[in-house]
C-alpha cells in the first residue's frame, strides 16, 4: 500500500485511482468518522427532541426521580482526555524512534480506557433506572451506550496496536497503524466531551 | 477546509479545541442559559469560520518524472476552459514547440456551478466540455498538431493532477480569460498550480472577443 508520504517521495505523480493529498487509509478512516457522526448525530437528535418535547411537561431535566452522576461521569471524562495524552505520546514516540515510549504510551492508553468502560459498567449499575422507564432513560443508555461500545472497538484497536508495538512492528517511517488508531481514539475522546456536556452538565 | 482528523497531531489538537469549545459554553450556561446560548451561537461561528477558512499551507508539490517520450519530442499539457480554442493559445504552442515535434494533450475541465457539483448533477457541465474539446482538438489538428484530450474535473488543479496520472508532459500551458474576466484568475488558480507541480508553466490570456473582432 502506497503511504502520503511514499507517494510524495518517489519522483513522479501518485499510481492512478490514488490521491497524492491524501492516502487510502488516511481517506478511509475520515469516511469512517464522517459515517460515525452521522451516526452520533441521529441519536442526539433522538435526546434533543425527547428533551424539548419532555421539558414543557414538567419543567425539570432530568425528570424529577433521575438523577445524573456529573462528578462521576466527569472523573471519567478526565480518564479518558489523559488517554488522549497518552496516545499522542505512544505517537509521538514512534515517529522519534523511541519503541519503549510507544510501549509506554499505549499500555497507559489501554488501561485508561479499561477503566473508562469499568467505570462506566459500574455506573451503569448504580444509577437506580433502566433503559425501560421514560424516554429520558432510552435516550441516557442509548446515547452513553453507543460511545461505550465505540470506546470497546477503540480498545480493541488499541489492543491489536499494542501487541504489534511489542512484536517490533513499528518503526519511524512505517507506523501507520499507530496514526489511523490513535485518530479513532481522540474522535472517539472529542464524542464523549460532546455526550458528557450535553447529557450530563446542561 | 482542512480536515481536522488529517493526522494523530491533528487530531489530537481537535481533542483540545473541542474542550476549549465546550468549556466556554458550560461556563457561560452556568452563569445565565441566555448567555450559554450566546456563547454557543458566536463560539460556532468562529469554529466555523475557522474549519472552513484555514487552507493547508503545507500540502506539498507534485513531482514528474521526466517524459517517457523519444527526446526529440516536445509535450505539452494545457489545462483552458473557455479559451481552449482561442488563436493566441496555438501561437504559444507552436512557439514553445520551435520546431520539435510536439504532442499536446489537452484537458478541458467540466465547468459547473457549485450547487450542481454538489448534486452531482455534472451531465450537462460534462457535455459543454466534450463540445469545446472536440472543437479544440479539431483546430489543432488542422493546424498540424498531434493532439489527444479529455474532460477534465471542474477544479482545474485536480484535473492537472489528474492528466500528470497518463500524460507526462515537459511543460504546461494554462489558458484564461483576461483579469476581470476570468474566474480562475480570482481564485488563483495559476499560482497555485505553479506551487503545486514542478513543471514549467506558462499562462496564456485569451480574449475571446477581440479575437471575435
Amino acid at each position: 500500500m502506497t503511504t502520503f508520504d511514499e507517494a510524495h517521495e518517489h519522483h513522479g505523480p501518485p499510481p492512478i485511482h490514488y490521491s497524492s493529498r491524501v492516502s487510502p487509509a488516511t481517506l478511509g478512516m475520515f469516511l469512517f468518522i464522517a459515517s460515525e457522526i452521522m451516526l452520533f448525530g441521529s441519536f442526539f437528535t433522538v435526546y434533543f427532541f425527547d428533551r424539548v418535547v419532555n421539558h414543557g411537561v414538567n419543567g425539570h431535566w432530568p425528570p424529577t426521580g433521575f438523577h445524573r452522576p456529573a462528578f462521576v461521569a466527569g472523573i471519567n471524562t478526565l480518564i479518558l482526555v489523559t488517554s488522549s495524552f497518552t496516545m499522542h505520546w505512544a505517537d509521538t514516540s514512534i515517529k522519534k524512534g523511541n519503541r519503549a515510549g510507544l510501549r509506554a504510551g499505549l499500555v497507559l492508553t489501554v488501561l485508561l480506557g479499561l477503566t473508562f468502560l469499568l467505570t462506566q459498567v459500574i455506573e451503569y449499575h448504580r444509577l437506580g433506572f433502566n433503559t425501560s422507564d421514560t424516554s429520558f432513560a432510552a435516550t441516557f443508555f442509548g446515547l452513553t451506550g453507543l460511545h461505550g461500545a465505540h470506546v470497546l472497538v477503540g480498545l480493541t484497536i488499541l489492543t491489536v496496536m499494542m501487541v504489534r508495538a511489542f512484536r517490533g512492528h513499528f518503526s519511524p517511517e512505517h507506523h501507520h497503524g499507530v496514526e489511523i488508531g490513535g485518530i479513532y481514539w481522540h474522535f472517539v475522546d472529542v464524542m464523549w466531551i460532546v455526550v458528557y456536556v450535553t447529557v450530563y452538565l446542561l | 477546509m482542512k480536515n481536522p482528523f488529517r493526522s494523530e497531531q491533528d487530531a489530537f489538537r481537535f481533542v483540545w479545541l473541542t474542550i476549549g469549545y465546550f468549556a466556554l459554553i458550560v461556563i457561560g450556561a452556568l452563569i445565565n442559559t441566555w448567555l450559554g446560548v450566546a456563547v454557543f451561537v458566536v463560539v460556532t461561528a468562529v469554529a466555523l469560520w475557522w474549519l472552513l477558512a484555514r487552507t493547508d499551507a503545507r500540502e506539498p508539490p507534485v513531482r514528474q518524472t521526466p517524459a517517457a517520450s523519444p527526446p526529440e519530442e516536445h509535450r505539452i499539457l494545457v489545462v483552458a476552459n473557455e479559451t481552449v480554442g482561442g488563436a493566441e493559445l496555438l501561437g504559444v504552442i507552436r512557439e514553445h514547440a520551435g520546431g520539435r515535434p510536439v504532442r499536446v494533450f489537452v484537458v478541458c475541465p467540466a465547468l459547473n456551478s457549485p450547487l450542481k457539483h454538489w448534486v452531482s448533477d455534472e451531465d450537462g457541465a460534462r457535455s459543454a466540455a466534450q463540445a469545446r474539446l472536440d472543437q479544440s482538438l479539431t483546430g489543432m489538428r488542422a493546424a498540424g498538431l498531434d493532439a489527444e484530450g479529455e474532460i477534465g474535473d471542474g477544479d482545474p488543479i485536480q484535473a492537472i493532477e489528474d492528466a500528470l496520472r497518463t500524460f507526462q508532459p515537459d511543460e504546461l500551458i494554462l489558458s484564461t480569460h483576461p483579469a476581470g474576466r476570468s474566474h480562475w484568475l480570482e481564485r488563483g488558480v495559476v499560482e497555485k498550480a505553479r506551487e503545486r507541480f514542478d513543471l514549467p508553466l506558462t499562462h496564456v490570456i485569451v480574449d475571446l472577443d477581440a479575437d471575435r473582432r
